[in-house]
């Protein structure tokens, strides 16, 4: 009879679990919804008391005025930005790595205070950083930009990739040495394509951060590179806010995070934790 | 390849002069260039900020004289600062810890496996990942008393028009962003506790239900100390990221009403930018710095201890 009885309890206990599973993710994906919803509303249907749930039909005059007024170029720019400043940071960061981990360069000491650099405020350095940048005439330009976020990422990428090298058997690059590679080519042909997908995930971090960073951009742009979350906030005004224009930008500046994180899931854990936690 | 292969490989390549010299200075050569920029962007910048906190340069002024620590001693007579303390302490003794239990009670419900467990883990991870800007600016169509869906359904609950400033009014300003902080950053936690409960031991929770355990001696004596690590650095990660909020008050309240909920970065920012003190805000910076340092190397210590 328990035989019997066990399969219609389990089920039971499945679908609470599948209740409230969707339950969660419908509460936390509302505020999305409303935010995508709205970027394909006309004027009218935003400002409509009481709130429309559901758009009359989806057009794209939002996205529109954003292409037609060149607003979007904030989003290049944050891709040239990210884009750039993650690929230098991956490059140096990992090299840096590499002798961290397998030449002990430094010892401890080099480490920890790599990674203390990344506990700075960013609100304690923009100031200075800012005056130095107004004398350099560096204000406002990718190089500037990029130069930050770069500095700005190196902890992060060194502290992973010093994780995932240390995981490379040594008696690999022990055994490409021995059959006369040298040490570039071991960690060109060895260690690169066993890191791969820890460099893969580091890279889509690093470009998250520098993608989403809203201080640094704030400070250091004016008129020439404005990026995106700089780009958003233009749209706030005392009573009236551009809704449609705040709704589609957030919109088109979300989805390159989506794809690459959605790509990249299964490093997530290990990503978010600086390592702490093998995902 | 074969030995010899691999001798007469080694033969060739033999590296020139110029080849081993980078070869023997390798691990140095490949080192220089990150720490050449952490140095640059990341070091000098401080030790630029303090030398300048030891002067007296404002807007007006540029006086580059040394005056000694009299910024450091304005910083004790500036109520403003301290108040922006307090709203930085309040937000982060509230928001953390209800991150880590919503989290955690997310991480509960997605413990055991069932079908479409990933797409459900893939969907809530995305509060997590988009912009603090993005966040707030959510948040700020969501709260709105007239367009947004919150007043909405409270009304609908209440029976009644309900018409809550909610990015005003001094009552429920702070709830708002709380709200909205919780919601970005619970799905950070569930994300790291969810993965710390998958690498719990099974064999000592099958054990403990065959013994009749009750689900809280369980939690107490087998989940929590197996995860409190990952507990930990959770809490140093978000914590850290509290004590600095910035972005998502920016675009929920710009620290208003007044300066109602204006954060200890949000108040740097001010004085530097706004009222441009460069030498005060050098100052506040190092506060800044001087108090995460003590609050991180606390939190470090507790955690050896309790190693």
């Amino acid at each position: 009879m328990r035989i019997g009885k066990l399969p219609a309890r389990k089920a039971r206990i499945l679908a609470v679990r599948y209740l409230g599973a969707g339950t969660v993710t419908l509460l936390f994906l509302f505020p999305v919804y409303w935010l995508f919803m709205i970027s394909f509303k006309t004027p009218d249907e935003i400002y409509h008391v009481p709130p429309l749930w559901i758009p009359g039909q989806i057009q794209f005059s939002n996205y529109y005025v954003l292409f037609k007024d060149g607003d979007v170029l904030a989003i290049l720019n944050s891709l040239i930005v990210a884009g750039v400043s993650s690929g230098i940071a991956i490059v140096l960061g990992t090299l840096c790595a590499y002798s961290l981990a397998r030449f002990g360069t430094g010892g401890e000491n080099l480490a920890m205070w790599i990674i203390s650099q990344r506990m700075i405020p960013p609100i304690a350095v923009v100031f200075p950083i800012f005056l130095i940048y107004v004398y350099l005439g560096l204000v406002d330009g990718y190089f500037g930009l990029i130069l930050l976020y770069t500095a700005f990422n190196l902890p992060y990428v060194i502290w992973m990739m010093r994780g995932y090298i240390v995981d490379v058997p040594l008696e690999l690059e022990e055994s490409a040495l021995v059959d006369g590679l040298n040490r570039w080519e071991v960690i060109w042909k060895v260690v690169f394509p066993m890191v791969r997908p820890g460099l893969m995930a580091t890279s889509v971090f690093t470009f998250v951060f520098a993608w989403n960073d809203f201080l640094f951009a704030l400070v250091l742009t004016r008129t020439e590179v404005i990026t995106f979350p700089v780009m958003l906030t233009h749209y706030f005004g005392g009573q009236s806010n551009f809704w449609a224009k705040i709704a589609a930008m957030s919109v088109l500046g979300t989805l390159p995070i989506f794809v690459a994180v959605s790509v990249m899931q299964r490093y997530l854990v290990r990503g978010i934790s600086l390592g702490a936690v093998k995902g | 390849m074969t030995l010899s292969a691999s001798l007469n490989a080694a033969e060739q390549r033999r590296p020139s002069r110029f080849g081993r010299m980078l070869e023997d200075r390798l691990p140095y050569l490949i080192v220089a260039p990150a720490i050449l920029i952490l140095l640059l962007v990341g070091l000098f910048p401080l030790i630029y900020s303090l030398i300048v906190s030891f002067q007296r340069i404002t807007m007006t002024e540029n006086d580059t004289s040394f005056v000694g620590l009299l910024n450091y001693a304005e910083l004790f007579r500036d109520t403003r600062l301290w108040a922006s303390l307090g709203h930085t302490a309040i937000i982060t003794a509230i928001a953390l810890p209800l991150e880590l239990l919503v989290g955690f009670l997310m991480a509960q419900l997605f413990i055991d496996r069932m079908p479409g467990r990933q797409i459900f883990v893939a969907l809530l991870v995305l509060p997590t990942v988009i912009s603090p800007i993005v966040a707030g600016a959510t948040w700020r169509l969501m709260f709105d008393v007239r367009f947004g869906p919150i007043g909405q359904i409270l009304s609908f609950i209440a029976g009644e028009p309900v018409r809550i400033l909610w990015t005003v009014n001094p009552t429920y300003v702070y709830p708002a962003i709380i709200i909205c902080e919780v919601w970005q950053w619970s799905p950070f936690m569930f994300l790291l506790l969810l993965a710390a409960l998958s690498n719990v031991d099974q064999s000592q929770l099958e054990a403990a239900e065959i013994d009749g355990a009750s689900y809280l001696r369980v939690l107490r004596a087998i989940v929590l100390p197996a995860i409190a690590p990952v507990i930990a650095v959770a809490c140093l990660i978000r914590g850290l990221d509290l004590v600095r909020i910035f972005d998502i008050i920016w675009a929920l309240t710009e620290g208003g009403p007044g300066s109602m909920t204006e954060t200890i970065s949000l108040y740097t920012y001010v004085q530097g930018f706004s009222q441009f003190e460069t030498s005060y805000t050098a100052a506040i910076s190092f506060l800044v710095i001087a108090l995460l340092t003590l609050l991180t190397t606390l939190v470090l210590k507790r955690m050896e201890l309790a190693r």
